[in-house]
């Protein structure tokens, strides 16, 4: 069973094509890497994946799904710990520990830095147990900690048969095929 | 997911501000007395009806923290990720805000009632109508909330969008408090119903709208 599945896909954001005829498919621990300078709708695609935009043209069908995208989506005056239980996430204290967050359970998600905040979202992601990942630049802000967590995390996931795409620059560790979003 | 989001908001109203509403309506109970004058006979008259007004304005004043940060938090998109449709959501919402908004509400009326100086028997009449009234005006405040959410000037829209849409159920809510209860108050809670029920679905489609 594939994880994702997009025939053609077209989307018109604002007035403007962003991208069309776009082929999308994700098999179980497979990753695909959308490349592309700015504003090429990299993000858009991965909101389509996710179910909260509708292509203008073409199919998509998706696993479950869990987002990191720029929103933290946590309550940012409960303790990190607390803020991350609201989600209910099936591997929570796994994820909590597979990205150094466990020193930081009672911190105020509001004082978190910019990095710790990105590894709380993946954190998030990881919590969540759901069989595709969408990652919107997820190296932002990481450090080299972080980008290792991350990649351990990226590989565990896909062992276990899960998918991920990720929006980034730069593919964090293992095999990625490349997808160029844009016209 | 229904019940961790209405403690959710129920946590996050009585943690936030939602003794304002309440001050607010007090404010408002205490000065109708200052721009009537003291007529005894005349507040009596009008209490009810005032206390209505007081109810309403002071149903806006959260209007902003409702849907509003949640949307731009990712929040709402997480919930719809997690499979909760957005019209359970918005039901949660109305739960949540009734629950931190209409019991202080009417345990404020105490005060206001004797502000305005009207009777025990009218108090009650009054705190009737209110119960019935104050899950309609969460809901409203709810719907609204999400229709403005992501628009420039959104607490003053707001209000233009709310009071007219709140008009029928203040017309039956204060006619139930004035007196007479029987036929008014059956009307009010026919209205209440009818917001209650549509306020979820108008919030969703809203919500969904809103999405970019």
């Amino acid at each position: 069973m594939t994880l994702v599945d997009g025939r053609s896909l077209a989307l018109i954001r604002g007035g403007r094509l962003l991208f069309e005829g776009l082929d999308l498919s994700l098999p179980p621990s497979g990753a695909v890497l959308l490349t592309g300078p700015n504003g090429c709708g990299k993000s858009s695609l991965i909101r389509l994946v996710a179910g909260l935009l509708q292509p203008s043209a073409g199919t998509i069908r998706s696993a479950q799904a869990a987002l990191a995208d720029d929103n933290l989506a946590l309550d940012r005056e409960l303790p990190l710990g607390r803020a991350l239980a609201f989600w209910k996430g099936p591997h929570q204290s796994e994820a909590t520990t597979a990205f150094g967050l466990d020193p930081l359970r009672d911190i105020p998600v509001r004082l978190l830095s910019t990095g710790q905040a990105r590894r709380a979202r993946l954190a998030r992601v990881m919590a969540s147990g759901a069989p595709l990942w969408l990652l919107d630049e997820p190296l932002n802000g990481l450090d080299s900690d972080g980008m290792a967590w991350l990649d351990d995390a990226i590989a565990g996931h896909r062992a276990a048969g899960g998918g991920v795409i990720a929006a980034s620059h730069r593919a964090p560790g293992g095999e990625w095929q490349e997808l160029a979003v844009g016209r | 997911m229904t019940g961790r989001l209405i403690r959710r908001e129920l946590l996050r109203g009585l943690g936030g501000a939602a003794w304002l509403p309440t001050i607010f309506f007090l404010i408002v109970a205490a000065i109708v007395p200052f721009a009537i004058g003291p007529d005894a006979p005349v507040l009596a008259r009008i209490g009810p009806g005032a206390l209505w007004i007081a109810a309403l304005t002071s149903a806006l004043l959260p209007i902003e923290r409702l849907i509003e940060p949640d949307r731009a938090e990712g929040i709402l998109d997480q919930l719809a990720l997690s499979g909760t449709s957005e019209e359970a959501v918005a039901a949660a919402k109305i739960a949540g805000h009734w629950l931190a908004f209409g019991p202080l509400l009417l345990l404020a009326l105490l005060p206001a009632s004797a502000l305005v100086g009207i009777s025990p028997q009218a108090t009650a009449r009054t705190a009737l109508s209110l119960l019935i009234g104050t899950p309609a005006l969460a809901a409203l405040a709810v719907a609204v909330a999400a229709l403005t959410s992501g628009l420039g000037r959104a607490a003053s829209l707001a209000g233009v969008l709310l009071l007219p849409l709140a008009a029928p159920l203040v017309i039956f809510g204060a006619a139930a408090a004035s007196g007479d209860a029987g036929a008014a108050l059956k009307l009010e809670a026919a209205v209440a119903l009818f917001i209650l029920a549509g306020a979820p679905f108008v919030t969703g489609a809203a919500i969904r709208a809103a999405r970019t």
